[in-house]
């Protein structure tokens, strides 16, 4: 595993450029200058949503895309279930908003073209496209397994089964795909890739039982951990995730700030406690 | 410049206790010496763990937390933040809780003997005292007792500031006693006294608390002229800033304002050097 140093967090005005309704999810592109620069394959920004609401919300980084005449562009997708999200999507474009990012410990990438499943569940799926395009210029065969509650929170199955070299949809109702969650179809997709390394982004029970499986197939596990952030930045002790340190010693770190993304081994799953989720 | 406790700050505006990590994650977004100083979050003689989740809720223009006071404890403190933030180029002012007056002294005893501190904060205001188990300071007389261990056992020359609990009815009573005691100055003040939606013990702060601030900010320096007081609570911009200056405020404290940007006190110190020019009347 390699991780080459990453340029640092800034904090700026940006302009929302777009937003686009697809499915339950909305995706939006938006400028923000200097964020799109340093970005890596699980970073994510900060994002404020209104002077009264105190608290920052944190999006992943979908995509950094060109823009004619802004540089980069980076879209996220929000799924509108608090007054926050709510608030970000039914802005115009044009809107103006304080943008902090790239923030948070990327995906670790392989240094050898080994075979990766790349594990997404909902909207948290939106890391692993930028994820499996790193992973192809390394020459990594790349498996994917794509889940949500029905197909209207399934990220872009379609875009998936152009990046990766197999795809396995999973849907809660079976409205697409098997139907099913992540931990019932996870340890086959696994065993069927041969995957040494797991990438998953989703809600606590989904990277535990892919962390689990992981664990099981003696594969090496990256998990995306989404966490109630307040400040994102690292400041407010309000994200912490128990974790074992490579010494064997338990301690806790800040999900925003020492992850998001977490060796699945070393998360103390059990400890974690309710699965609370993003601040919306 | 500004004057505080006889120290020379770099400008009126520090970070305040709890809401600039180890610094470490605050000066990725601008040098820390560009601020009037730095105080650490609490720290206790032994590591805390802190609270379970969740320790934040939003409320309106405000935030509720109980965090439970998480620190490394003052050796790892010591061996690894300390030394990092004294490189800073800006004062460091170490906040410091005790279960008990020994505690507090031991902390004042080693902190004070360490280079780098420029002064001590006591946490005389913590919200959610009863349930951390930091040393429950209800009456002026407590506050007292515990700014007199630690001035006792402070070198000379590290001054003592006293963070006080922005309670209207006995901020004034407090400042007096505190100051008596040997604090050089008082901060007022800390979060307000809460409650998370589950019931926990916690403190408010944000926007929605400084009015209250400056209401205590302002008793405090009518009625004790001399005294020197930096107003903490709410402030995100140079106005909220200057409010409490033209109180009789030395210098302010931001918290809440820096997780909700973390360049707002670089950007607060930048405006307040932006004179508002004098009205010409022809």
């Amino acid at each position: 595993m390699t991780q080459t140093p990453r340029r640092g967090p800034v904090h700026v005005t940006g302009e929302l450029l777009a937003t686009k309704k697809v499915g339950a999810y909305h995706h939006l592109t938006l400028v923000a200058p200097g964020v799109a620069d340093g970005f890596r394959p699980g970073n994510f920004v900060a994002i404020s949503v209104g002077e009264s609401r105190l608290a920052r919300r944190s999006f992943w980084i979908h995509r950094v895309k060109p823009v004619g005449g802004y540089g980069a562009a980076l879209e996220l997708v929000v799924e509108a279930t608090g007054p926050g999200a709510t608030w970000l999507t039914r802005l115009a474009p044009g809107a103006r908003l304080e943008v902090t990012g790239p923030l948070g410990r990327p995906f670790a990438l392989p240094k050898e073209p080994v075979s990766c499943l790349l594990v997404g569940d909902g909207y948290a799926a939106a890391p692993l496209f930028p994820l499996a395009e790193r992973l192809r210029e390394r020459d990594c065969p790349v498996t994917l397994l794509v889940a949500g509650s029905d197909e209207a929170h399934l990220l872009s199955a379609l875009e998936a089964r152009r990046s990766a070299r197999a795809v396995t949809v999973v849907t809660a109702d079976g409205s697409v795909g098997r139907k099913g969650t992540v931990a019932d179809a996870v340890d086959e997709v696994l065993a069927r890739a041969g995957a040494e390394v797991v990438y998953a982004a989703g809600p606590v029970p989904t990277l535990h039982a892919v962390a689990a499986a992981a664990e099981a197939h003696g594969a090496w596990s990256q998990t995306a951990l989404e966490r109630p952030l307040t400040c994102a930045t690292g400041l407010c002790q309000g994200c912490v995730v128990p974790v074992v340190g490579e010494d064997g010693v338990s301690r806790t770190v800040r999900a925003c700030h020492d992850g998001p993304v977490l060796r699945g081994d070393r998360v103390r799953w059990a400890d974690l406690g309710a699965d609370l989720g993003q601040v919306r | 410049m500004t004057e505080l406790a006889g120290l020379t700050l770099a400008a009126p505006v520090l970070v305040a206790s709890g809401c600039g990590g180890t610094g470490r994650e605050l000066a990725a977004y601008g040098p820390l010496a560009d601020l009037g100083g730095f105080v650490t979050r609490s720290i206790t003689l032994n590591p805390r763990p802190g609270g379970p989740l969740p320790r934040i809720a939003e409320t309106p223009s405000g935030l509720v937390h109980a965090v439970g006071l998480q620190n490394p404890g003052l050796e790892p403190f010591l061996a690894t933040e300390l030394p990092w933030l004294a490189q800073q180029g800006t004062r460091v002012v170490v906040s410091i809780a005790g279960s008990s007056l020994g505690e507090y002294a031991e902390l004042a005893r080693r902190l004070g003997r360490s280079p780098g501190v420029s002064a001590i904060e006591v946490n005389l205001s913590s919200p959610d005292a009863p349930t951390t188990g930091v040393f429950d300071v209800r009456e002026p007389f407590h506050a007292a007792s515990v700014v007199a261990a630690v001035h006792r056992d402070l070198p000379r020359g590290v001054p003592v500031l006293a963070k006080l609990r922005t309670d209207v009815v006995r901020v004034v009573e407090s400042a007096r006693t505190v100051l008596d005691a040997g604090a050089d100055a008082v901060v007022v003040g800390n979060a307000l006294p809460a409650a998370m939606p589950d019931g926990r013990q916690a403190g408010l702060s944000g926007p929605a608390i400084l009015p209250v601030a400056l209401r205590c900010v302002a008793e405090v320096c009518a009625e004790l002229p001399g005294a020197q007081v930096v107003g903490a609570g709410g402030i995100t911009s140079a106005d909220d800033a200057r409010s409490f200056l033209a109180a009789g405020a030395v210098a302010v404290q931001l918290g809440t304002a820096l997780l909700h940007d973390p360049t707002a006190a670089a950007r607060i110190v930048a405006d307040l050097h932006d004179v508002v020019p004098e009205p010409t009347i022809d």
